[in-house]
């Protein structure tokens, strides 16, 4: 479970999270929606614990973040960053094997069972074959997916997610979040992740948090939060909702 | 891993048998292991043991130490051009050095010590220097990198060069050992760096895990579990203590630390638990090597042995230089 309440973060003068709260539960996803700038990233970093908190305060399993030393920290949260700057030269073996760190001692050292664990993520997202490959040879969306291998390999109750989708295809855009859903459900894992999708939230959230400005300004589930009054006032378009064949979970259409 | 390892072994055992047994007289290995064992003719023994074992051993220990606090330096800016020569921390020993001998200290006993102290306290000061200045938020790119180093070295170098002409005839000769590295005064050097090396060697042997958790950057080494400022400051000041410690009495040598690491990366990937104890060891080789070089090129004249390596060294760089711009870092 993770608790975030009244976090407040400044990039050097410039206030960019304000009173932040919200709570996501243990076998529970929310997703963070919003413009570009509102916040969303900074908040998955402060809450994983690389940016310096002003106030407020961020629990993870009702441990205060800032109290736990890097390596608890790791065994609490893990996280599969945005698209980001990987070394290429690394195996994806070697990468994903590096979720177990926090884990190791100190000349990382892994154990069966660390492999085994890597193993087991790799074939979670279905990149098993790929275990041998650098990461400069692989394509953008499986070293995303590589990076949700080495955020399940790192065995923690909390995940959190900045843009997981972002260089996906349909079908693993579908996959991952499925794969994700299903450790919620089976693993009572806490997930928060920020899409841009806003279908794909809508269908696979159980709740959905909407920034703007460094602020959450409404927290909901999909069919309470994403109204069409509500998008129109955050993103400035007008939209029309209508509801999913399957679910009946709102699906979200650009007005012209 | 092990293969690798006994392969370096053996090209270390050949260079350090080169070594001994090359120079104005050539020493066959008969004779090498006679005198060795202490039973040798004496002009033999003298040559071993008063001449070319030291230097042999400084030499060893330079190379050594250049190399794997060259490949630290690398996993530390993730950068792969991170030399202690390019980067400036070699001249800022280099200072170091120079303003403790120019107080004439007894070159023996703690007096020895002092002189790679010093060496280590300007190195600290370049290297911190130099970060700062080519920091673009949590990277330094490569040009940064080279520029600032290149800048402060110029500085750390006029100084250098300041003190040594207002100095003794006796200090000035000292230009000839600093700039290039002919390695000079025993068994005393040996004993003052030994110690320096051996601990810093040590802390960045055992910190290669951290160094492959760094390349994933800040945010993700933090993410994985790492104290990444701790971190980075343990393994910048036992990469800075090695170079300045083998600069302070083997004078600048540049491009080892560049070239072995790079080699051994191409030769055993990325994974600096493997590349830090494969540079160290082929680091030391090499060195040796290129002061084999130095010693017969000219003979029976000496050339310091940084020229040789920045002979070989320079266009092996600019090489790189290509290469990386070409097909992007590793």
């Amino acid at each position: 479970m993770l608790e975030i309440n009244n976090l407040s973060v400044f990039y050097d003068a410039r206030q960019v999270l304000e009173n932040v709260s919200l709570t996501v539960n243990s076998g529970e996803i929310v997703a963070l929606i919003g413009p570009n700038g509102a916040g969303k990233s900074t908040l998955i970093r402060a809450v994983s614990g690389t940016l310096p908190i002003k106030r407020g305060q961020v629990k993870a399993n009702g441990q205060e973040i800032t109290t736990l030393a890097p390596i608890y920290r790791a065994r609490t949260l893990a996280v599969v960053p945005q698209a980001v700057h990987l070394p290429p030269a690394f195996t994806v073996w070697d990468t994903v094997l590096l979720g177990r760190a926090p884990y190791l001692n100190f000349l990382g050292q892994t154990s069966a069972r660390d492999e085994a664990l890597a193993r087991q993520a790799l074939e979670q997202v279905h990149a098993l074959e790929l275990a041998e490959k650098r990461i400069d040879e692989i394509s953008g969306g499986e070293q995303q997916r590589v990076l949700l291998a080495r955020a399940l390999a790192q065995d923690t109750p909390i995940l959190l997610m900045d843009e997981p989708t972002a260089h996906l295809d349909l079908r693993h855009q579908l996959e991952l979040l499925q794969l994700v859903k299903k450790q919620a459900r089976e693993k009572q894992l806490t997930v928060l992740l920020v899409l841009h999708d806003l279908n794909l939230a809508a269908l696979f959230a159980d709740r959905i948090a909407i920034m703007q400005n460094g602020v959450v300004c409404v927290a909901g589930a999909p069919a309470e939060a994403l109204t069409a009054e509500i998008l129109n006032s955050i993103y400035h378009v007008p939209v029309h909702i209508v509801r999913h064949p399957e679910t009946d979970a709102p699906l979200i259409i650009p007005g012209l | 891993m092990r293969r690798k390892l006994f392969l370096s072994c053996l090209f270390l055992l050949l260079a350090l048998f080169l070594s001994i047994a090359i120079g104005s007289v050539f020493l066959s290995p008969l004779e090498m292991w006679n005198t060795l064992i202490g039973r040798g003719a004496e002009t033999s023994t003298a040559i071993v043991w008063k001449i070319r074992l030291p230097r042999t051993i400084l030499v060893l220990l330079t190379g050594a130490g250049l190399s794997v606090s060259g490949a630290s330096y690398q996993g530390l800016f993730r950068n792969p051009l991170a030399d202690p020569y390019l980067i400036g921390v070699a001249s800022g020993a280099g200072l170091g050095a120079v303003i403790a001998m120019s107080f004439q200290l007894p070159s023996s006993g703690l007096g020895l010590y002092l002189v790679p102290l010093a060496a280590f306290v300007t190195a600290l000061l370049t290297v911190a220097l130099v970060y700062l200045m080519a920091r673009v938020g949590n990277t330094v790119p490569t040009s940064n990198l080279i520029l600032a180093g290149v800048a402060v070295s110029a500085f750390a170098v006029s100084l250098t060069s300041f003190l040594m002409l207002r100095s003794s005839d006796e200090m000035r000769r000292a230009l000839g050992w600093l700039m290039g590295g002919s390695i000079q005064n025993g068994w005393p050097s040996i004993l003052a760096i030994l110690p320096f090396i051996v601990v810093g060697v040590i802390v960045l042997l055992i910190n290669g895990y951290s160094l492959n958790i760094l390349q994933f950057g800040d945010d993700q080494a933090q993410q994985l579990g790492l104290n990444v400022t701790r971190t980075r400051v343990i393994i910048l000041v036992a990469a800075s203590l090695v170079t300045a410690t083998a600069v302070s009495f083997s004078g600048i040598i540049g491009f080892v630390g560049l070239v072995v690491p790079h080699l051994m990366r191409m030769w055993s990937g990325a994974d600096y638990r493997r590349l830090l104890p494969l540079s160290l060891i082929c680091g030391g080789a090499t060195l040796l090597l290129a002061d084999v070089i130095a010693r017969i090129l000219l003979a029976p004249q000496e050339l310091p042995v940084g020229i040789v390596t920045s002979l070989a060294g320079a266009p092996f760089f600019l090489w790189i230089l290509r290469r990386a711009k070409n097909q992007g870092f590793w």
